[in-house]
């Protein structure tokens, strides 16, 4: 991707190859902006954890329904968007996988994982009614220094730049 | 992306299935889950899967290997896992299954567990 490039959007087919291809396609991203090895594995499981929730329990596995991919790039962070088209949820009422109760639950960690290993996260509802994960990371030469202007950093190229 | 590869062995009374590339949502989960509802109909109630090439685990591997803990459970009998790399190791302490399951780094060890 070029890095004038600032917003990428794709609508996945519900099945279960869409998972793998939104992986990929954000690690991409992810890569060409400059995450660590460790982080592209955080922010490509978040993405595939979020396309598995709107595959399974969004649009409950029915093939005429789509998964709706984006991708933001501020100066600050990464943000992606996974839009389903079932019917939301809150994120109040989904179980803590942690508790006792539910360590041996089969399923129910999805959001766990994307909560944490992003930086934000939120469920919100989305365009299609159905629910909209958003969840960012902090670009990381930002993150790594502020303060010296140049980032500290030669991947300065790679860094998306603002729109005029 | 890598699938599931795995293969059995057997020492003594115990199933030792190696697997390697990633157990994640499709074939990966299914065929952990397959191989490990096979075992269990022939009888095969000692399993140890060895993790040590396994680079990546999704929330449905993860899934997967509860599943399979507990359907051994259910036969009285004990899946523990062998050789896990950072990642899964680190998978596992977040989700706090560590304390679900027994985890070795020496199959020799985990072997003579299930005597």
């Amino acid at each position: 991707m070029t890095p004038e490039a600032k917003h990428l959007e794709v609508i996945l087919d519900t099945h279960v190859e869409s998972v793998n291809l939104a992986e990929e396609m954000c690690l991409r991203v992810a890569e060409a902006v400059g995450f660590s090895e460790d982080e592209c594995y955080r922010i490509g499981m978040s993405v595939r954890e979020g396309v598995i929730n709107a595959f399974h329990y969004g649009n409950q596995e029915k093939p005429d329904k789509k998964i709706h991919l984006a991708v933001d790039l501020t100066q600050e962070k990464m943000v992606i968007h996974v839009m389903d088209e079932g019917k939301g949820f809150r994120l109040a009422d989904v179980p803590d996988p942690l508790a006792e109760e539910n360590l041996l639950s089969t399923s129910g960690r999805g959001i766990f994982l994307m909560k944490a290993f992003m930086d934000e996260f939120n469920v919100v509802s989305g365009r299609t009614g159905g629910a909209e994960v958003i969840m960012s990371k902090k670009i990381p030469a930002l993150r790594n220094d502020s303060s010296n202007g140049n980032h500290g950093k030669s991947n300065s190229d790679t860094t998306p730049k603002q729109e005029a | 992306m890598a699938a599931l590869f795995l293969t059995r062995r057997e020492t003594g009374t115990v199933t030792i299935l190696d697997l390697s590339g990633r157990i994640s949502l499709g074939e990966g989960s299914a065929l952990l889950r397959k191989t490990i509802r096979d075992l269990l109909e022939n009888g095969q109630t000692k399993i140890l899967l060895n993790l040590g090439d396994v680079n990546y685990i999704d929330s449905s591997g993860i899934g997967e290997l509860v599943s399979g803990f507990t359907a051994v459970r259910g036969r009285d009998g004990e899946l523990k896992l062998l050789n896990l790399t950072k990642k899964v190791n680190d998978l596992l302490q977040l989700t706090k299954l560590f304390t679900v399951f027994d985890v070795y780094t020496d199959e020799a060890t985990a072997v003579r567990s299930y005597q």
